[in-house]
């Protein structure tokens, strides 16, 4: 399975699935990442983790556990 | 005309707070929503009677999972207000109409005041707004709360709508959900109010415990619903709740594709450029220690600590102090020559060495605490506070803290007042929580002479003694972060780390002198309050006791004989407790228990009592610094947690935490340092060694999981 997490900086993918369960799947779909919308990798945090993402026109803060639950195509 | 009640509900970062003090103008009440800590603002709309406006927490949903949606929502829901005045960020429309699609579902009349127009059409972006209302189905007025372009007009078109009712209108789903929702709205809802019946078959199909519980629906018609979703569930391979978020957002891409065109996909914005270097592997971490040490310094250092010298030593202070070149009398002085010749000693000490002295004490504090909160209201304001979480958030979750707490944390070691009150930048409630009860473990500038006195009377003025009293307050923050994220109080797997970083932007001066003030203003309360009769109580158990003629008063009792005053004998009375810890002594004790005054007192009183009983016992005065440095803090400081925490039991906790840790840490170092020296004492010993062995479970068990 191709996740988010290993999505390069400065590289864009589209959304297959967003796996992982309850409160944190419900919160990461509502912050707009649902099935195929693109996702822009911006940056990564100083210290290695967080992420930083553009999604729907915004910036938006991930953790790389978190990204892990996010299936993206391949680029 | 009947009172109209306008709620005011969007995103954060959409610009709701400028307009909600647009609206309101000086007519505001700031309080906290019952039973969570997160605020609850109210106002009279300006220049209209019988309106009130009700700031909403900021949200993305109406999803029941943080406090903020969980108070949203309810109000929403239970209380039914006129009319939803939804703010929307103009710059970023698709995750905003999100939030609308639900509002637009419960029924109530929604006006859109889509804000920031002014960037949109300065970036040259075109909102059909025309069309986007039709499309929406409801009123949209094109404000700039920063302006204050169109405010009023927001307001009239609301009220109107109140009175006019719910449209009726609805986002459209694709086919399939629409089908399930027709199927629950007739076997489930069509007894509820028309308005209503959407919602309600929504929450439905998402499975919403409350709503199920309250609709209390038939056996065999919730079989018959179940079977319907499944299908559905089914035929889109995803789960009912993430298929209803999945069209949301299809529908909201939708309505856009018709009705906005973005001109420059992809052109860097000023926001961008700035955050290229705020955020930049190489150069992120040291501009953040440059701005944090700026922070420290202005607020605890220069600016804030002339400030406070000036109150306390000036206008608290005895004799005169200066103002502008004009020597004036300071409030001691002014209170001494009110006071008539012939009033009693008790009562003028009362008044100077109780009232005065302690209140006086704390309000010294008040130009610090506004002077960092200037600067904190800034940070957040401008949005550089969530960067620094982004930038923090590694090491700061390793022990159940937030990125956040770097701020209470680094202010706390000037002063706990204003680094517990900082906390406040914190959305998450337990990291909140957590960080208010960690955060005074780090030594601050009055557990200084407390430091100084042990290493130079006990140690000889060892260089070591400071460095490890710091060491010891971040180990306290790191061992307690890691042992109460694994309880059942604090462990939130619900919470996640999914955060927006908004684009930078100058905020507005009223608005940061406004934040500013509400957050002073609630310290200065407590100081006329609980800290008022908290210093009156010490006063009073510090003068009366036993004197030459019995039990009674002596208004010199607490600088001459301490140990015969109530408070003496309290100390008396609770010294065995301490024992164990090596300091067991009545001027010890006393010396503690007076610390919780203020820790500048910890010293004073054992000169007072001219304590020499640590000279040849290095074990106990360590563990009597340790322990008076990790409990509970003097009662500014607890009066910031009570503030903080806005309950009596999370207040408890806090203070009991923060005593039972101190206890232990004292515990076993003297327990263990008498072991190691050849003075073993057994049943202490073994009592070390059950805590510690405790606390290394706690450390290590696998935590909690929700």
């Amino acid at each position: 399975m191709n996740t988010l997490k290993d999505v390069k900086v400065g590289k864009s993918c589209k959304v297959l699935k967003v796996h992982g369960e309850g409160a944190l799947r419900r919160r990461i779909m509502d912050m707009g990442i649902t099935k195929g919308v693109e996702i822009y990798v911006r940056k990564v945090a100083p210290l290695g983790d967080p992420l930083e993402l553009s999604v729907r026109g915004y910036e938006l803060s991930i953790r790389k556990s978190e990204a892990e639950k996010i299936e993206v195509s391949a680029e | 005309m009947a009172e109209i009640k306008i709620a005011l509900a969007g995103n954060p970062n959409s610009g709701k707070t400028t307009l909600f003090n647009a609206l309101t103008g000086s007519n505001q009440f700031v309080g906290n929503w019952p039973g969570v800590t997160v605020e609850k603002k109210e106002g009279r709309l300006k220049k209209s009677d019988g309106v009130t406006v009700v700031d909403l927490p900021g949200i993305y949903s109406l999803s029941p999972y943080t406090p903020e949606e969980i108070v949203a929502r309810s109000f929403l829901v239970g209380e039914r207000p006129d009319v939803i005045l939804n703010i929307v960020d103009g710059t970023n429309l698709e995750r905003n109409l999100y939030l609308t699609t639900q509002l637009i579902e419960l029924g109530i009349p929604v006006v859109i005041a889509i804000n920031m127009m002014d960037v949109v059409n300065k970036a040259g972006d075109k909102i059909d707004i025309e069309r986007l209302s039709k499309e929406l189905g409801c009123k949209i007025v094109e404000i700039s709360a920063l302006k204050e372009t169109g405010i009023a007009e927001a307001a009239d078109v609301a009220i109107a709508a109140a009175s006019e009712g719910a449209t009726g209108y609805q986002p459209f789903f694709s086919g399939i959900v629409e089908h399930a929702l027709a199927h629950i709205e007739e076997a489930a809802v069509h007894e509820r109010p028309q308005a209503q019946q959407r919602w309600y078959s929504l929450k439905i199909f998402e499975r919403d415990q409350k709503v199920l519980e309250e609709l209390k629906l038939d056996k065999k018609i919730l079989d018959h619903i179940e079977a319907d979703i499944t299908a559905v569930e089914k035929n889109l391979d995803d789960d009912a709740e993430s298929i209803i978020i999945n069209e949301r957002y299809l529908y909201v891409e939708s309505v856009l594709s018709r009705c906005y065109t973005r001109k420059n996909k992809g052109k860097l914005s000023v926001s961008d450029r700035i955050d290229r270097i705020l955020t930049n592997r190489i150069l992120a971490l040291p501009i953040f220690a440059v701005i944090m040490f700026l922070v420290y310094y202005i607020s605890v250092s220069t600016v804030g600590s002339w400030a406070t010298a000036w109150v306390g030593e000036g206008i608290f202070g005895d004799g005169n102090w200066n103002f502008f070149g004009l020597s004036l009398p300071g409030i001691p002085q002014l209170i001494t020559n009110a006071l008539p010749g012939n009033c009693p000693p008790w009562l003028s000490s009362l008044i100077l060495n109780g009232i005065v002295a302690g209140v006086g004490g704390v309000l010294s504090f008040v130009p610090q605490i506004l002077v960092l909160f200037l600067m904190l209201s800034f940070l957040e304001a401008c949005g550089y506070m969530s960067r620094i979480a982004f930038l923090m958030d590694k090491i700061f979750r390793k022990f159940g803290l937030s990125g956040k707490s770097f701020i209470p944390i680094l202010v706390g070691t000037g002063c706990g007042v204003p680094g517990i009150m900082a906390s406040r930048t914190i959305e998450n409630e337990k990291d909140r929580r957590m960080t208010v009860i960690t955060t005074t473990f780090i030594p601050c500038s009055a557990k200084l002479p407390i430091i100084a006195m042990i290493a130079a009377n006990v140690f000889g003025g060892a260089w070591w003694v400071a460095p490890s009293a710091y060491f010891a307050g971040i180990a306290a923050i790191v061992v307690s972060g890691i042992m109460l994220k694994k309880t059942k109080l604090f462990a939130s797997e619900t919470t996640p780390f999914v955060m927006e970083l908004p684009a930078y932007h100058m905020p507005t001066f009223g608005n940061v002198m406004r934040a500013t003030w509400e957050r002073g203003w609630s310290f200065i309360k407590k100081a006329g309050t609980v800290i008022l009769l908290s210093t009156i109580v010490i006063w009073t158990l510090s003068r009366f006791g036993v004197t030459a003629n019995g039990f009674g008063f002596d208004v010199d009792m607490a600088d001459k004989a301490l140990e015969n005053s109530i408070l003496g004998m309290i100390g008396k009375g609770v010294a065995w407790i301490f024992a164990p810890l090596g300091f067991g002594d009545l001027e010890t004790v006393v010396a503690t228990l007076m610390g919780l005054m203020a820790k500048e007192e910890v010293v004073a009183v054992l000169d007072v009592l001219g304590y020499e009983g640590f000279t040849n016992n290095h074990l106990a005065g360590y563990s009597f610094l340790i322990f008076n440095l990790l409990c509970a803090p003097c009662f500014a400081a607890m009066g910031a947690i009570a503030r903080e925490m806005n309950s009596a039991k999370w207040t408890a906790f806090a203070i009991g935490y923060q005593c039972a840790f101190a206890y232990t840490i004292s515990l076993i170092i003297y327990q263990i340092g008498l072991a190691a020296t050849g003075a073993m004492n057994i049943p202490g010993f073994i009592a070390a060694l059950a805590v510690m062995a405790f606390m290394l479970v706690m450390i290590f068990r696998k935590g909690k999981k929700i």
